[in-house]
């Protein structure tokens, strides 16, 4: 499990490196996208990667914490998720505006060649 | 609880509440927009000042949200450092503000809402005991600097833009995976709780955490400008609209912040002085070349920003109070300095006929010729003599940014190096570092003196630009506290001094956050 989670957060983060260094700027809005999925699951696994545990603690029940999961990993995510989806949404806009302004989706508003 | 407990919140919700009151109004309600800023900005100045009399004190205070108790909760720690801060912000922010009435609110919407923003997201930063909530504030500054930056839209703002909001997007990313990698080691997010842990860490997973800090370290250097991480800096600010970059002089000091911070905190000023030491030089080299090679104000002011980080970062790297003091009276001197130079150079540039000469020919290459991005001037006083007055400040601005007396980035360079001077025998780095800050307070002479007889001596093509009152008077008012600095340097160096001791003793910073009853 920790070995495909493992892999996976690799494979997700160096095709996000990868296209982020592309001069294209679709190809950097894909690549931050796929980079910030790395970084949401890589924060999730730092509360451990266990499963059938729950982040509640029932009312009345006998506390034991090896049997809960840390909560606060997941509330991290949340706030990653909601403010990654923000920037890249305004970043978006930003990419509509180059490409209308300068007429090319070159990351400098040039191509590279001229 | 008593009112002036809540004291160290108000720095955030107030610019909270502006911010979102202005973004109900119509686009046409100009003069309420300003006004609600003014009055938001005043309290916020006034709140700022009873906070840096609050936090003169040995144990700083503290604020626990929702009154959770610290380590489970998210506490604002308002100790000396960061109410100097949230007061330096909000002084750049109503400079900003009033050199914005006279045209540049109307040339974007929302000016007004995305300044208040910004500044709620500044002080949040200063004043969060927490480290991801220092995320959080951080991307929201970010995000209102990214509309501020794109404020007056133009191609060469469009494209700074986009790569300054790519280059911040991957350094947030960077900042979510150290903040989760100590997460994940200690258990524990509180700065104060962290840095009681982290010496208790088991030596197998002491790597993880100071991979952790490294990462996050590139983060914030990012944003500080330290080289290799900097290059986005002198074109984005060149870029930006005049009072957009006047603010933006202080985010590369929330970057040397949040080391500074983090570093003395949780490592006690150890581990990666050496790092800090390189790259401080390194910016400070770059920095300088940078600004003798730079045609056009807009690129010469953001390479002396480069300077100033440079300068901060090497000096820090001592771990040692009395440069560390030293160097923060340089943060508020140069800061306040360079924010008066990016307003200035706005001003001064009317004067210029276009294509009078190379300069405007970088102009027209970094897009500071388009015309059509710049908003209609009204007609309103304009004020006589204003040549000389701008002349007058340029001198005043060169002399903070090359620190040359009798301003006050001269005596915060003066002491860094009567500090590092100070435990004998002088080694080698030291007289590194000292050769490096007296060239580059040359190349700032050259370079600035060479602008200003560009700019007021050679006479082809010149006009006496229309300046209006509300225009020079930010410039003029921060320039002013420059000299204020300079006549009460003794009680703000007590001040900024105690501030530093109390960084390199985060033994009081834990006490006050966690010992509350």
């Amino acid at each position: 499990m920790e070995l495909i989670i493992a892999l996976l957060i690799g494979t997700l983060a160096g095709s996000g490196v990868w296209l982020l260094l592309r001069p294209r700027t679709f190809q950097v809005i894909i690549g931050l996208s796929l980079l910030s999925y790395a970084v949401n699951l890589f924060i999730f696994v730092m509360g451990w990667v266990r499963g059938g545990r729950p982040p509640f603690v029932e009312p009345g029940a006998v506390v034991d914490f090896s049997r809960f999961a840390d909560p606060l990993p997941q509330a991290l995510v949340l706030t990653a998720i909601v403010i990654s989806f923000a920037t890249t949404a305004l970043l978006l806009v930003v990419l509509l505006a180059a490409r209308g302004l300068t007429g090319t989706d070159h990351v400098d508003g040039v191509e590279s060649d001229e | 609880m008593s009112w002036s407990a809540h004291l160290p919140i108000l720095p955030i919700v107030l610019p909270l509440a502006a911010g979102a009151l202005m973004l109900l109004l119509d686009e046409r309600r100009g003069r309420l927009k300003a006004a609600i800023s003014l009055v938001a900005l005043a309290l916020l100045l006034i709140a700022a000042v009873a906070l840096l009399q609050l936090a003169d004190r040995p144990l700083a205070p503290v604020y626990a949200l929702g009154s959770w108790p610290a380590p489970f909760g998210i506490v604002l720690v308002a100790d000396r450092l960061a109410a100097a801060m949230v007061l330096l912000g909000g002084l750049l922010g109503l400079a900003a503000t009033v050199f914005s009435l006279a045209r540049w609110q109307r040339a974007g919407p929302r000016f007004h809402a995305l300044l208040q923003f910004l500044l709620m997201g500044l002080n949040g930063a200063f004043l969060t005991g927490d480290l991801f909530n220092l995320f959080v504030f951080f991307e929201l500054l970010l995000a209102a600097s990214y509309g501020l930056a794109l404020h007056g839209s133009g191609t060469a703002r469009v494209r700074s833009g986009l790569h300054y909001i790519v280059i911040n997007l991957a350094a947030s990313l960077l900042f979510l995976i150290g903040v989760s990698l100590i997460y994940g080691v200690t258990g524990t997010l509180n700065l104060a709780h962290l840095a009681q842990r982290i010496p208790l860490v088991a030596a197998e997973d002491r790597v993880l955490v100071e991979i952790g800090a490294a990462v996050l370290a590139i983060a914030f250097l990012v944003k500080s400008g330290m080289w290799p991480l900097g290059f986005w800096l002198p074109s984005t600010y060149a870029a930006a609209s005049p009072p957009a970059a006047a603010l933006f002089a202080i985010l590369t000091k929330v970057g040397f912040y949040a080391v500074l911070r983090l570093w003395l905190l949780l490592f006690g000023g150890g581990v990666g002085a050496e790092l800090l030491y390189l790259g401080g030089m390194a910016t400070l080299a770059f920095g300088a070349i940078g600004m003798l090679a730079s045609q056009d104000l807009g690129r010469l002011a953001g390479h002396s920003l480069l300077v100033s980080s440079g300068t901060l970062l090497a000096a820090i790297s001592r771990g040692d109070g009395a440069v560390t003091a030293a160097a923060l009276f340089y943060l508020v001197a140069s800061t306040l300095g360079i924010a008066a130079f990016f307003l200035l150079i706005e001003l001064v540039q009317r004067a210029r006929a276009p294509g009078a000469d190379v300069l405007a020919v970088t102009a027209e290459a970094f897009g500071l010729a388009d015309e059509d991005t710049e908003p209609e001037e009204r007609p309103g006083p304009v004020i006589p003599a204003a040549m000389a007055l701008l002349g007058l400040s340029f001198l005043c601005c060169a002399l903070i940014i090359a620190s040359l007396p009798p301003l006050p980035s001269f005596i915060a360079k003066f002491g860094l190096l009567a500090a590092v001077l100070g435990p004998q025998p002088v080694s080698a780095p030291t007289w590194a570092l000292i050769a490096l800050l007296t060239l580059a307070g040359l190349a700032a002479v050259i370079a600035m003196g060479r602008a200003g007889v560009q700019i007021f001596w050679a006479a082809e093509g010149r006009s006496t630009p229309r300046v209006r009152v509300i225009e020079i008077a930010p410039v003029a008012g921060l320039l002013a506290l420059c000299v204020v600095l300079t006549v009460a340097a003794g009680p703000v160096m007590r001040y900024l001094h105690d501030a530093a001791l109390a960084l390199h003793a985060p033994q009081t910073y834990i006490e006050s956050v966690l010992s509350r009853p």
